[in-house]
């Protein structure tokens, strides 16, 4: 081979890589590209965000639209409530899946199998088929504006989250648990002292999946709850929106709000939770 | 050697033990499933063969509220269409965009995780922010992309408020939030294609394209059946949050935007036609069912590696 053959082929190599980058940024575009916009929206004067042709960068950034939207609706009660909701759930998931999944993964006992794929089963449920009748027992427990029909449900575990934390234990070697059967340990010592521990990953992406499940959440606000003292950030913004009208920088001050804590929960766990998705190839 | 040597009482002992424990553990699932999923079941089921407004008590009767469906009920049939429409339209596309975003993202190339993470990004802003920013992108003056569009010389339509663009507007948001969960399945299914394929392929001078075609295609087909069943499934469930919020909770202009779960909640909370309703969502029910039957019993033909 000689030697302007090799520079060539590094040439090519560069090349290649080069084009590499520019075609997994070039189609990412599309998907960042509304974020853009909405955090530019959200920092434009008004004129500028009625302007024609387009102003791309806002000139002067205008941060005070985020005090002036948070001001504007009750925000800090919406959000509050959205962090009641949406914490207890989390917890109340996170425990009773992990409970339920080392039932399944780790305990021996008649009809196991059975029951698991029963339960695999249930994914398929529509909530919109159960969601009547439940309307119609809160309603009838006085449930109606408050946020317990929001939370009660998620403390007993959800089946694909049980699935994805069962698969996680399947991965923790036996032998931890048999040392520990031997010196006498109960499973239920076991199941808090060596599997919630070597299991963070697992919880953390089921937390993350339970958490934007519930802070995104709308059908449930929207049947459940009917005075603003209790609206949580979705309904919330549905009622900003429709006494703000037109005036986006604020209605994008508000979305980029509450879209922050998804945004920022996401970034720093997403080591966790792309491979816990990877883990189980399967969600929807 | 152990300690205790299991004798036959201490199987026994801990067998008897073991399975006492395994239903204490998942009494939390069978309470909340009782509760809140087949108990609501069979109560629905049961209100679908009834007339019930909530205030005069619930009245049976028979096969009346499905007859009602099928024989005089036109936004039904509207709105059934709708989410066909709309199934078939996200479902192929993010597919496809989402096996091309996979092959992306596959690349050894440094600094390939922040790639992941930004594509990523929009499965995790669901629900009514997102649906908000949709409107303001889509704004027929001051929208990013008929802005865009008017660059390029072109007259972007009234996306929100033309009948006919509602539904492609619609999958568009669709597939920008789908690609995410799309693209890492894909990923995964990639990751576990043997490398020693590609190889050989090298060695007989395969291009680029040709070992796209013959090994990756092939190899990932169950993945991309898998994605697109229960793509469909969850495709005929969802968007009732953005539909909602882009037409004001009307269904949009000539309804263009009312899909399936819309004629569900607007029967059950709207006019509190709760039987009705249930009867509306059993087909449903029905729908999601024969699909999942489909993937469990022909996921078979589908070609497995190995």
């Amino acid at each position: 081979m000689s030697k302007y053959e090799i520079s060539q082929g590094k040439f090519a190599k560069y090349g290649k890589i080069l084009l590499r980058y520019i075609a997994v940024s070039l189609f990412a575009i599309p998907f960042i590209i509304p974020f853009f916009w909405m955090v530019t929206t959200a920092l434009k004067q008004s004129e500028q965000v009625f302007a024609i042709p387009v102003v791309w960068w806002p000139k002067p950034v205008e941060f005070s639209n985020f005090t002036k939207a948070w001001n504007s609706a009750p925000f800090s009660v919406f959000f509050k409530n959205s962090l009641i909701v949406t914490c207890t759930s989390v917890i109340g998931t996170v425990f009773a899946s992990a409970f339920t999944a080392y039932g399944f993964a780790r305990v021996r006992f008649p009809g196991r199998d059975l029951l698991f794929v029963f339960m695999l089963a249930t994914m398929m449920i529509p909530a919109d088929v159960t969601r009547i009748p439940l309307y119609l027992i809160f309603r009838r427990l006085g449930w109606i504006n408050t946020l317990k029909p929001l939370i009660v449900p998620s403390l007993f575990g959800g089946a694909f989250y049980i699935f994805l934390l069962r698969q996680f234990f399947l991965t923790i070697p036996a032998s931890l648990e048999e040392a520990a059967y031997i010196d006498g340990c109960s499973s239920f010592l076991i199941f808090w002292k060596i599997f919630l521990p070597l299991s963070k990953p697992g919880l953390l992406t089921v937390a993350v999946f339970s958490f934007l499940a519930h802070w995104n959440e709308f059908i449930g606000p929207l049947i459940y709850l009917n005075s603003e003292k209790k609206y949580t950030i979705s309904i919330g913004l549905r009622y900003f929106l429709y006494e703000q009208g037109g005036y986006y920088n604020l209605l994008m001050a508000a979305s980029t709000m509450a879209l922050l804590p998804c945004l920022i929960l996401f970034v720093f766990t997403q080591r966790f939770f792309i491979k816990g998705i990877i883990l189980t190839g399967l969600k929807e | 050697m152990p300690k205790a040597y299991p004798t036959r009482e201490r199987i026994a002992k801990v067998w008897y033990k073991y399975r006492l424990d395994g239903f204490i553990f998942i009494l939390p699932w069978i309470i909340g499933t009782l509760a809140f999923q087949l108990g609501p079941m069979i109560n629905s089921f049961i209100l679908a063969f009834t007339r019930y407004d909530i205030i005069t008590p619930a009245k049976f009767i028979g096969i009346e509220n499905f007859k009602k469906i099928f024989s005089s009920d036109p936004l039904f049939y509207k709105s059934l269409w709708n989410t066909v429409y709309f199934v078939t339209g996200s479902v192929p596309i993010s597919v496809i965009i989402g096996i091309l975003v996979a092959v992306l993202l596959n690349q050894r190339i440094r600094g390939i995780t922040i790639y992941r993470v930004l594509y990523y990004l929009p499965s995790v802003t669901a629900g009514v922010a997102v649906a908000i920013v949709w409107m303001s992108v889509y704004d027929v003056r001051y929208g990013l992309i008929n802005n865009l569009l008017s660059k390029l010389g072109i007259q972007g339509p009234s996306w929100l408020g033309d009948p006919s663009w509602v539904m492609p507007s619609l999958i568009i948001m669709a597939v920008w939030g789908l690609i995410g969960q799309r693209y890492v399945i894909f990923l995964a299914g990639l990751q576990g294609i043997p490398e020693e394929l590609y190889e050989a392929a090298e060695i007989d001078g395969a291009s680029s394209w040709n070992k796209f075609v013959s090994i990756t295609l092939p190899m990932l087909t169950p993945t991309i059946f898998f994605s697109l069943i229960t793509g469909i499934i969850s495709a005929f469930q969802s968007m009732f949050t953005t539909a909602y919020i882009i037409t004001n909770g009307s269904g949009g202009p000539l309804n263009s935007a009312y899909i399936y779960v819309f004629h569900i909640y607007r029967n059950a909370y709207e006019y509190y036609h709760m039987g009705y309703a249930c009867a509306l969502a059993w087909i449903l029910f029905l729908i999601v069912f024969i699909l999942t039957f489909i993937q469990v019993k022909f996921s078979g033909w589908v070609h497995y590696g190995g």
